[in-house]
């Protein structure tokens, strides 16, 4: 099992590539280093790119939701991306839908969002 | 085509799910298809590790009378049953601060989904999804 997961820092946002088969010990120090970072860099947004993740069960969209509300709760907007097809539909027919976080294609389209997000003085949704 | 897995810590759980994706794919289910068995099982495995401690769950290849081929896992333990079975399937009911959402989002992905169980000896949930041709 790999223990890394990369986070990345661009200007003032975090890129996270979430893995699959996310353990819970690899989950709470995910949380934890984003939310260290978040606060020792004055983090303005969080990319969790899940274009790697080959499901997304309760357990995994707990983890989600959690990281995305903590971040919000330290002042931070938070961007689901990189969803594959197959994962949303077996998603949304289990009963989840993120209704509640920003979710785009692209990394790249999450990096776009948050900047006119930034740029608009948007409150975090 | 069987696999038994037992259930003892987080790693058998995620280990049980790649099986039966792994198992689906070869029976030739779609990604979508191998995706909502994954889940199912998951939920099962995860449950068993909540709420009995450890247990087991058999995948295995099956055929219908009519020749239809399926998939057929089933989640068993010797923990503490369910008393309301209704509830238990209730979206959103949980006795454990989770999501509830395993049982009855688990139930919608599968085409059959059975539960039988005894409080004091245990939980026995079986699931099948069969292959449209
Ligand atoms: N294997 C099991 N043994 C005993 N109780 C169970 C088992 N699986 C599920 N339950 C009960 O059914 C409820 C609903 O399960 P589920 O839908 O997976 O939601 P959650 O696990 O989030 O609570 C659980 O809270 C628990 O009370
Ligand atoms: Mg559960």
């Amino acid at each position: 099992m790999q223990n890394q997961v990369p986070i990345l820092q661009m200007g003032d946002v975090l890129i996270v590539t979430i893995k699959p088969d996310l353990t819970d010990d690899e989950a709470v120090k995910l949380k934890d280093d984003i939310l260290h970072e978040i606060k020792k860099n004055n983090i303005y947004g969080l990319i969790l790119d899940i274009s790697v993740v080959d499901l997304i069960d309760s357990y995994m969209g707990r983890i989600l939701s959690e990281m995305s509300d903590m971040s919000r709760l330290m002042g931070a907007s938070t961007v689901i991306t990189g969803m594959s097809p197959y994962v949303a539909i077996s998603m949304v027919e289990f009963g989840l839908n993120f209704r509640s976080i920003q979710t785009a294609l692209t990394v790249e389209k999450g990096m776009e969002w948050l900047n006119i997000s930034r740029t608009m003085g948007v409150s975090h949704g | 085509m069987v696999e038994n897995i037992q259930i003892f810590q987080e790693y058998d759980a995620i280990l049980a799910r790649q099986r039966g994706r792994e198992m689906a794919k070869q029976l030739g289910f779609s990604l979508v298809d191998q995706t909502r068995i994954a889940i199912s099982i998951s939920e099962l495995a995860r449950n068993i590790l909540i709420y009995a401690g450890e247990g087991e769950v058999e995948i295995r290849m099956i055929e219908s009378s009519g020749h239809k081929t399926g998939l057929e896992i089933r989640a068993s333990d010797k923990g503490p049953g369910i008393s309301d079975l209704e509830m238990a399937l209730t979206d959103g009911y949980t006795s454990s601060g989770g999501l509830g959402m395993g049982l009855p989002g688990t139930k919608r992905l599968m085409d059959d989904f059975e539960i039988r169980s005894d409080v004091g000896k245990g939980t026995s949930i079986t699931i099948r999804k069969w292959l449209s041709s």
